[in-house]
């Protein structure tokens, strides 16, 4: 079934879409994250320019986080200042993002700064969960309990003035610190199309130190403000969001979402982290050697206007 | 109908004048391309009269060339290099007339139709295409970057050199089949004709064909470029609604 896409100007199978955005919605339904950081790179992988698959891939995480965000403030899972304080700098975030974004253009070096960043960070992240999870996994097989880790935010945190009561995080720190995170995620955000899910979540645990029955709903509520936010900065700046696109990967990833989330449930958490750190890893490797090897093409055509 | 009409008026030309020339009568299948949500490309079907003057073709064979061409458009091709093990954009080129799209059909290969000079006169051929390049780069870089070009379409279907494939049946009638995919630019293209004998244009004539984006596809494309705000406003609506619906839709199941 073929779908013309009216701003990516190219034609695409609608069932191969939907299949990715399902793909897609089984993992952020089994491990609670986005998924933006898959639907970017596949999306290029499968041919659409990559300003679009960006731009497009924010679109589709601001409705797979909906429902997310209403299951868990029902629960009482969101501090609201928190995700207040992260927002803002989100949308600061997401404003320096679109600079970045147009001079990298300009210089004709966005494709490869999206892929370089992407290696970095998901080799790091993926990194650091796969041994984090390791050790728990086979803390689970010789039937330990991994000592109870004390939550304390990083001492650069406590370094920062000014302090707020976040009381649903139980903490008592500088805002400052939440505001910069937001920000780098922000710009996370608009240059490549994640929602930041995967770089929110371990920095709210290790580095702020926050309550972990409020880290995944408040990360939540930020990332669908954010990336509403740079979907609007998208439609005003390099006009790549396409609608049909982010529609037809929608289809996919609620459904998705649904069913991943009824098979997370059936297996042990630890599994599931380990799971998601080797598919993180997977991801960089693919990346890291698609930067080294010659690619397929070597010209690139840029309309100017 | 209307291609009977003129074919049947220049020849009245023809023969009230007493012109010597041979004159071409060509149309196309398709004067209106409209890319619309199933559009996977179209093909056309580019055909036509030679109207000789006494009404008789010559002994000799002539040769016709065909060329369709999209509306030209001002790019930067960029090349990659290998730098410290990675492969980045290194070197570009700006080009103010690129067609976003050019296919050639000759009824012979072009080198034995026209020397090298009348080729490049009437941009017969993927060789001879004048895309303008700006500022001032060395011809042998130049040459490069049009080889990266010409190839990379080449292989997207954008640019095409069909030799051989234009039929022509009984010395005046001719036509030849050239198919577009659905990545073409929009935009008014041309649809050239040319007549060829002993290495000489003896006529040319165009049509105008329009490609452009029709009802559903038309309206998110405008409303995307000039009212960005109302378009980015419409995606984020549709995203949450779709998102909200599917939690809503699957809880109840």
């Amino acid at each position: 079934m073929d779908v013309y896409l009216p701003i990516a100007n190219l034609s695409v199978n609608a069932l191969v879409i939907i299949g990715l955005g399902g793909l897609v919605g089984i993992l952020s339904g089994m491990f609670g994250v986005g998924g933006g950081f898959l639907t970017t790179p596949l999306l290029i992988f499968y041919g659409i320019p990559p300003t679009v698959a960006a731009a497009s891939a924010s679109t589709q995480v601001t409705g797979s986080s909906v429902s997310g965000v209403i299951a868990h403030s029902r629960r009482k899972g969101v501090d609201y200042q928190m995700g207040g304080v992260l927002v803002v700098g989100g949308i600061f975030g997401t404003l320096a993002g679109a600079a970045l974004f147009r001079v990298l253009q300009q210089l004709g070096q966005i494709d490869t700064v999206i892929n370089i960043v992407y290696v970095l960070l998901l080799g790091s992240i993926g990194g650091l969960m796969a041994k984090e999870s390791l050790a728990s996994v086979r803390a689970l097989r010789r039937g330990e309990k991994l000592p109870a880790k004390k939550r304390r935010h990083h001492p650069l945190v406590a370094n920062l003035p000014l302090r707020w009561r976040f009381y649903r995080s139980g903490l008592y720190i500088s805002p400052l610190a939440p505001l910069i995170l937001g920000f780098v995620t922000g710009i996370l955000t608009i240059l490549l199309g994640v929602g930041g899910g995967f770089v929110m979540v371990p920095a709210m645990l290790y580095l702020l130190g926050m309550g972990a029955q409020v880290v995944v709903g408040t990360s939540l509520f930020q990332i669908l403000f954010v990336t509403l936010v740079s979907t609007m900065v998208h439609s005003l700046t390099t006009k790549a969001v396409d609608i049909v696109l982010a529609v037809l990967l929608l289809i996919g990833s609620v459904t998705g979402a649904q069913l991943g989330a009824r098979f997370a449930q059936k297996l042990p958490p630890e599994y599931l982290r380990l799971l998601l750190a080797t598919l993180v890893l997977l991801v960089a490797a693919r990346l890291a050697i698609g930067l080294g090897f010659r690619p397929a093409e070597i010209y690139t055509v840029e309309l100017l206007k | 109908m209307k291609a009977a009409w003129r074919i049947a008026l220049c020849l009245a030309a023809v023969l009230l004048t007493g012109a010597s020339e041979p004159v071409l009568v060509p149309e196309v299948s398709q004067r209106d391309i409209q890319i619309q949500y199933g559009f996977t490309g179209a093909e056309l079907l580019l055909f036509g009269a030679i109207v000789y003057p006494g009404g008789t073709p010559p002994a000799r064979d002539s040769d016709i060339v065909v060329i369709l061409k999209g509306p030209p458009q001002s790019i930067v091709l960029r090349e990659k290099q290998k730098i410290a093990g990675i492969w980045i954009n290194a070197a570009s080129s700006e080009f103010r007339s690129a067609p976003g799209y050019y296919a050639v059909a000759s009824s012979r290969p072009i080198e034995k139709i026209v020397d090298k000079r009348t080729a490049a006169i009437y941009e017969f051929g993927l060789d001879n295409l004048q895309l303008s390049p700006a500022g001032t780069i060395d011809p042998e870089e130049q040459r490069r970057f049009l080889a990266g070009l010409v190839d990379l379409n080449r292989r997207e279907g954008l640019y095409k050199q069909q030799e051989g494939s234009v039929e022509i049946l009984e010395g005046v009638l001719y036509q030849a089949r050239l198919s577009i995919p659905a990545s073409v630019p929009t935009g008014t293209y041309t649809a050239e004709t040319f007549l060829v004998r002993d290495g000489q244009v003896l006529a040319a004539a165009v049509r105008e064909i329009e490609v452009r984006k029709f009802g559903f596809e038309l309206l998110i494309a405008n409303v995307a470029e000039y009212r960005p705000f109302t378009y980015g406003v419409c995606a984020v609506l549709v995203s949450l609604a779709l998102g909200w619906l599917g939690g809503v839709v699957f809880r109840k199941i």
